[in-house]
C-alpha cells in the first residue's frame, strides 16, 4: 500500500523534501554531534536531569492517547459520523507513538542499551510499564489501522476478530497516559508532581490536544486535498476538545489552590517559580501567562456557540488550545518539577540549539509518517470513488 | 530455464557483491590465515583458566566475572589448580598480560570486534611494557 | 550464569576433563583464600562486614575546620570522580551544602550563626527503602541485601536518569561529557565511569572487601565520620546514636536514611 504514498503533486513533493531535510539535519546533529560529545551538548544539568526530550515524549503521549476520542464513539456508540476519521485518529497515534519511543531514545546516556531494559524486566519500576504499554499501543494501533483500511480497500467489512481488538485499544489509550502520569506523580521527591490528579489532568489536556490537532489536521487536508471529512464531525471534535480543555483548566486551578491554600512552602515554591520567578529566576514566567491567556480564550471561542460554529475561528481556538497546553505540558510540567532543587537551590535550564534541533526533527519524522500514513488512505479512498471496488 | 546466461551472470554478480569482504581482504593482503601475534604475559606461570579455553572463552569469563563481582560481591576465583585471583581485568589480567596493545586489541583488531572495557576500565601505565617479548 | 564446573568442562573440551581428573575443578569454591594475587592495599582475607551499614557525622567536630574538604578530595581522588569546573556537568559522591540546602526546611530565621554556617558532609544516605532503585528499570542500581548498600552497576546503566528524579538528596549525578579528560589524577585500581551513566557513592565497598573502612571516613583529620553496623548494638554508630540526639535528611519521606547527623 506504500506505493501510494509515492505519487503526488509538487506541493506534496515539496512537503516530503522539507520535512525529510529536516529530519536529515536532525539526524546529524544527534549522530555527528549529540552521540559523540553526550547529552551534555544539551541544556540538562546534575539539577534538571529531564529537560525538553523528555517533555516533548509527554506530551505526544497524550496526542497518542487521545486516538481514543474518535475511536470511542465510532466503535463504542456507533456514532456513523466518525467514520471518515476515525483511521485518521488511529495514524495519529502511531506516529506518536514512534515519536515518544524516539524522544525516549535520544534522551538516553546509553541508548544503545535500551535491550536492558527487556533483559532485567523490573516491575517495580514505572519505566518499565510505560515500555510495556507504549509498544502494546503501537502494536494494537498498527494492527487495526492496517486491517480496517486493506478492508476499505477491499470494499468489505473489517474481519470480525478486529472489534475486541479495537475494543481492547480503547482502555489500552487511556492505560499509556495514566502511566506516563505515575512516572511522575509517584515520586516522594518532587512535590510538584507528587498529585493524584495528575494522571486524570494528563489525560484532559491530552483529550484537549488531540481533537484540537486532529480538526486542523482535518482542515489542512479539505483545503489541501479532495478529501473533506464534512461539517459534523469537525464540530463533534470541537465539543469534546472544548469539555477536555475546561476540565484540564479546572484540574490545573485544583492544583493551583491545593499548593497555595495550604502553604507548604515546597509545595508552592513550584507554582511561584513557573507564574512569579523565585530570586529574579524567572524564564518562564512569560510562557506560563501566554499559556493561560490562550486556554482563557480558547475556552471563549470554543464555549460560544457562533465562534464555535465558525471554522475560521474555530482554527483561531484549536491553535491556542494545542500552543497552550504544550507550553503546560511540553515545556513546564517537567521542568518546574525541578525548580527549585531538592535542595532548594534555584537553577535555570534552557534548551539548547542543538536540543531543539533534534526535537524538531522528531516531530518531522512525525508529521512525515502522518503524511504518508494519509496520503496512503486518501489515495485508496480517492481510487475507490473513482474506479469502484477492485 | 529461461535466460539462463543472464541468471548466471546474475548470481555470479551476486555472490562477488555477498563475498566482497573476503576477496578484498584478501586480495589487499590485509588477510591472512596467519592468526596475531601476541604479547606474552610478564609474569605468572599460569593462566587463571586454561590457555586454550581462555583464547576462545576469555569474555565469558569476564562477563561472569562481572556479574559476580559487581552484583554478587564477590572478589575472589579460585582456579581449578588451586591458585587464587581477585576478579579484576585491570589488577589481575592486566598485571600479567602487560602489553595491552600488543595482546588484547592486537587479536580484537583482527577478530573486528570492539569491546568497551576499556572505556571504564583502565590500562595500567607499568614500565614493564618495554620488556615484553613476541610469540613466534 | 557464572562459569562453573559443567559449563566450563563442556566449553573447554577434554583437556579440562584430563586436567579435572588430576587436580578436580575447584572454580566455585571460596573458602580457603590462600593466595590472593596481589591486592594493593587491605586483604581480601580480612573483609569488614555488616548487616546494616550506617554512617554518624558529628557537625560539632566537622565544622571545626573551616573549608575543610579532605574527606571529598580523599573520595574523589580514589574513585576517579572528574572535576569538569562547573556546575551543569558536576558530578559529587560526597560534597557540602549550607545547613539551610542540606536540611532544607529546617532551618529558621533564629537559628544560631554556628549552625546555620555550618557546611554539612551530603554523600548517598544508603536508604533502608530506597525511591532510586524502585524506578529503576534495569536493576542497574539495588540495594544490597547482605549489608543494605545501595550499590551502582555501571555496566548495566542505560542513562535514563530516573533515579536522579527520585533522590530527595540529591545524590546521584550523571556522566554527560566524558570523564576521562577531566580526572586529574587517575587511580589505577579503580575504573572510570564512562559517559551516558549514572554515579554516587557506593560506601567504598570495594574498599570494604578488603576490610579497609571508606575513604572519607578515613580520611577525616577531625574523625567527624562513624562507620559502623546499624543491626550491632555494640558498634561505635549505635554508641553515638545513644548518646545524642541525631537527625537524617528528609526522613518524613519514608526513605529511612542511614546517614545521621549530630547538628
Amino acid at each position: 500500500m506504500i506505493e501510494k504514498a509515492l505519487s503526488g503533486n509538487k506541493q506534496y513533493w515539496g512537503w516530503i523534501a522539507l520535512l525529510v531535510t529536516t529530519i536529515a539535519v536532525a539526524a546529524y546533529t544527534y549522530i555527528r554531534y549529540q552521540y559523540q560529545i553526550g547529552l551534555g551538548i544539551t541544556g540538562l544539568s546534575r539539577d534538571v536531569t529531564w529537560g525538553f526530550y523528555i517533555a516533548q515524549f509527554t506530551f505526544m503521549v497524550g496526542v497518542a492517547a487521545s486516538a481514543v476520542m474518535v475511536v470511542l464513539p465510532y466503535y463504542l456508540h456507533n456514532y456513523k459520523e466518525f467514520g471518515k476519521i476515525t483511521i485518521l485518529g488511529e495514524f495519529i497515534a502511531v506516529a506518536s507513538v514512534i515519536m515518544c519511543m524516539t524522544f525516549i531514545f535520544v534522551d538516553m546516556g546509553q541508548p544503545f542499551r535500551i535491550t536492558n531494559v527487556f533483559l532485567y524486566p523490573s516491575p517495580h519500576s514505572l519505566m518499565f510499564w510505560d515500555t510495556v504499554v507504549l509498544f502494546g499501543y503501537l502494536v494494537l494501533n498498527v494492527l487495526i489501522s492496517r486491517v480496517t483500511l486493506t478492508a476499505e480497500r477491499k470494499g468489505i467489512a473489517p474481519p470480525g476478530w478486529i472489534k475486541p481488538i479495537i475494543i481492547l485499544s480503547i482502555p489500552w489509550a487511556f492505560s499509556i497516559h495514566t502511566v506516563t502520569a505515575f512516572l511522575y506523580s509517584g515520586l516522594a521527591a518532587r512535590p510538584f508532581w507528587l498529585t493524584a490528579i495528575l494522571a486524570p489532568r494528563f489525560l484532559a489536556s491530552a483529550f484537549a490536544t488531540g481533537p484540537a490537532l486532529l480538526i486542523l489536521l482535518v482542515l489542512i487536508l479539505r483545503k489541501f486535498t479532495k478529501f473533506d471529512a464534512g461539517r459534523e464531525p469537525v464540530q463533534k471534535l470541537a465539543i469534546i476538545a472544548t469539555y477536555a480543555m475546561a476540565v484540564n483548566v479546572f484540574f490545573v486551578l485544583m492544583e493551583v489552590f491545593t499548593a497555595i491554600y495550604s502553604n507548604i512552602p515546597e509545595h508552592m515554591a513550584h507554582f511561584q517559580y513557573l507564574f512569579v520567578g523565585i530570586e529574579g529566576h524567572a524564564t518562564y514566567v512569560g510562557w506560563m501567562w501566554t499559556s493561560v491567556i490562550l486556554a482563557v480564550v480558547s475556552l471563549i471561542l470554543l464555549f460560544n456557540p457562533k465562534t464555535r460554529r465558525n471554522e475560521s475561528i474555530l482554527v483561531v481556538a484549536c491553535i491556542a488550545v494545542v500552543l497552550s497546553l504544550w507550553i503546560d505540558k511540553g515545556l513546564a510540567m517537567v521542568i518546574a518539577g525541578f525548580v527549585p532543587t531538592v535542595l532548594g537551590h534555584v537553577v535555570d535550564y534552557i534548551p539548547t540549539l542543538p536540543e531543539l534541533l533534534i526535537s524538531l526533527g522528531i516531530y518531522a519524522m512525525g508529521a512525515l509518517l502522518v503524511t504518508v500514513f494519509y496520503k496512503m488512505t486518501l489515495s485508496v479512498r480517492h481510487q475507490l470513488r473513482t474506479e469502484g471496488y477492485k | 530455464m529461461y535466460d539462463s546466461g543472464k541468471v548466471i551472470i546474475g548470481v555470479l554478480v551476486f555472490l562477488a557483491l555477498l563475498l566482497f569482504p573476503v576477496w578484498y581482504n584478501l586480495a589487499s593482503g590485509e588477510a591472512t590465515t596467519q592468526g596475531p601475534e601476541l604479547a606474552k604475559p610478564v609474569k605468572g606461570e599460569a593462566c587463571v583458566l586454561e590457555t586454550a579455553y581462555m583464547r576462545s572463552n576469555h569474555m565469558d569469563l569476564l562477563d561472569d566475572w562481572r556479574e559476580r563481582v559487581v552484583r554478587n560481591g564477590e572478589r575472589i576465583f579460585a582456579a581449578p589448580d588451586g591458585q587464587h585471583f581477585e576478579m579484576s581485568l585491570t589488577n589481575t589480567c592486566l598485571d600479567c598480560h602487560a602489553d595491552k596493545e600488543k595482546f588484547c586489541d592486537e587479536c580484537h583488531t583482527f577478530m573486528a570486534v570492539d569491546p568497551y572495557c576499556w572505556d571504564c576500565h583502565i590500562v595500567p601505565e607499568t614500565p614493564t611494557r618495554q620488556e615484553v617479548t613476541y610469540v613466534n | 550464569m557464572s562459569i562453573d564446573r559443567r559449563k566450563f568442562m563442556k566449553v573447554s573440551g577434554l583437556t579440562a576433563l584430563a586436567l579435572a581428573g588430576g587436580k578436580g575443578i575447584n572454580v566455585l569454591a571460596q573458602e580457603d583464600s590462600t593466595s590472593v594475587a596481589a591486592p594493593k592495599t587491605g586483604s581480601f582475607e580480612t573483609p569488614l562486614t555488616a548487616k546494616r551499614w550506617a554512617m554518624v557525622c558529628d557537625l560539632s567536630k566537622c565544622r571545626e575546620k573551616e573549608g575543610c574538604d579532605v574527606c571529598i578530595k580523599a573520595c574523589h581522588e580514589r574513585h576517579n570522580v572528574p572535576d569538569f569546573g562547573n556546575p551543569k556537568d558536576e558530578i559529587k559522591w560526597i560534597w557540602k551544602e549550607h545547613f539551610e540546602h542540606a536540611f532544607h526546611g529546617q532551618e529558621h530565621e533564629y537559628i544560631t550563626d554556628e549552625i546555620r554556617h555550618t557546611n554539612v558532609p551530603l554523600l548517598c544516605n544508603h536508604c533502608d527503602n530506597p525511591p532510586c532503585t524502585r524506578v529503576c528499570p534495569t536493576e542497574a542500581t539495588w540495594k544490597r541485601e547482605s549489608d543494605g548498600i545501595v550499590m551502582m552497576d555501571w555496566h548495566r546503566c542505560i542513562g535514563c536518569r530516573y533515579c536522579v528524579v527520585a533522590c530527595p538528596y540529591g545524590s546521584r549525578s550523571f556522566n554527560w561529557r566524558d570523564p576521562r579528560p577531566h580526572i586529574e589524577k587517575i587511580d589505577e585500581s579503580f575504573p572510570t565511569r564512562t559517559r551516558g551513566v549514572v554515579e554516587k557513592c557506593t560506601f567504598c565497598e570495594e574498599r570494604l572487601a578488603k576490610g579497609l573502612l571508606p575513604a572519607c571516613v578515613e580520611a577525616c583529620p577531625a574523625k567527624a565520620l562513624a562507620f559502623g553496623d546499624l543491626e550491632d548494638p555494640e558498634s561505635e554508630v549505635r554508641a553515638l546514636l545513644r548518646e545524642h540526639f541525631t537527625i537524617r535528611r528528609r526522613p518524613e519521606l519514608g526513605t529511612a536514611p542511614e546517614i545521621f547527623y549530630i547538628v
